[in-house]
């Protein structure tokens, strides 16, 4: 069965946490393996976290204004994840997605965050405008039938 | 969490989803009281960790240079398999030890706290 769910949170670091619960919930179904779960689920939390963190730098504006907006869908056993932010952009995607590059270091951000996305998923796209936002699609075809 | 000091060892025991929310509150935590200590190494009890992100890694690559800067060492001890998962992918088995017990990280740090 083909599905799809789309909600949006504000970019609080609490939410994290639950946007995981609810991807979790969406892929629950299909019955993935755990691993599978969890592989989703970090890649997930990487691509919020940074919505957050970067896109939106903690604590600079209130909650109405920073909205994140996590889309999912499927296709058989084709799992298809956007996650949006309307925040600063990237400036140079290619610097961001190099392993251990970070702008934040005094923050203790590993710079993992799109290493690990990359890892865990099939395929991870980023698009990205200057101050108009950041959008990460992730593909993940999960085993099985 | 729970921090325990004992000896040389600051024994915290870590639970729930470590990502970057939790993260920032063990920080906290674990750097009060390891300044506010004598104590050279941090064992990290993970058994209670039921997820980790990058944002976990950074955490303990930060609590690992603590303790270095003291000469002493980081253990990680009772690692769930996703938890292990992200330990070896990211590089960080590399430069922290883990065990499967906190008893055998005890021993690595020195044997028997006194």
């Amino acid at each position: 069965m083909n599905n799809k769910v789309k909600f949006e949170f504000a970019a609080i670091s609490e939410n994290t946490a639950l946007a995981r619960v609810v991807v979790a919930a969406f892929i629950t179904p299909l019955d993935p393996t755990v691993g599978e779960i969890s592989d989703i689920k970090t890649a997930v939390s990487e691509a919020v976290t940074n919505a957050i963190i970067h896109g939106y730098g903690e604590n600079s504006q209130s909650v109405n204004d920073t909205v994140v907006t996590i889309a999912l869908q499927n296709e058989l056993r084709t799992i298809f994840i956007e996650v949006s932010d309307k925040g600063v952009g990237i400036e140079n995607i290619e610097s961001a997605r190099e392993p251990l590059f970070t702008t934040k270091p005094e923050m203790e951000r590993s710079g993992l965050g799109f290493t690990v996305m990359e890892s865990f998923m099939d395929t991870v796209e980023v698009i990205s405008r200057p101050n108009e936002g950041t959008t990460i699609k992730m593909v993940k075809k999960l085993a099985g039938e | 969490m729970q921090i325990n000091i004992n000896g040389r060892v600051l024994f915290a025991t870590l639970n729930g989803e470590l990502d970057h929310h939790m993260a920032e509150r063990f920080r906290t935590q674990l750097d009060a009281a390891f300044e506010k200590s004598a104590c050279r190494h941090i064992l990290l009890d993970m058994s209670g960790v039921s997820f980790m992100d990058s944002s976990g890694i950074g955490m303990v690559i930060g609590r690992y240079k603590k303790a270095e800067m003291r000469g002493g060492k980081l253990v990680l001890a009772g690692m769930s398999d996703s938890v292990a998962k992200l330990y070896e992918m990211s590089g960080l088995s590399k430069i922290v030890s883990r065990t499967a017990t906190t008893e055998a990280a005890i021993s690595m740090l020195g044997g028997p706290l006194v």
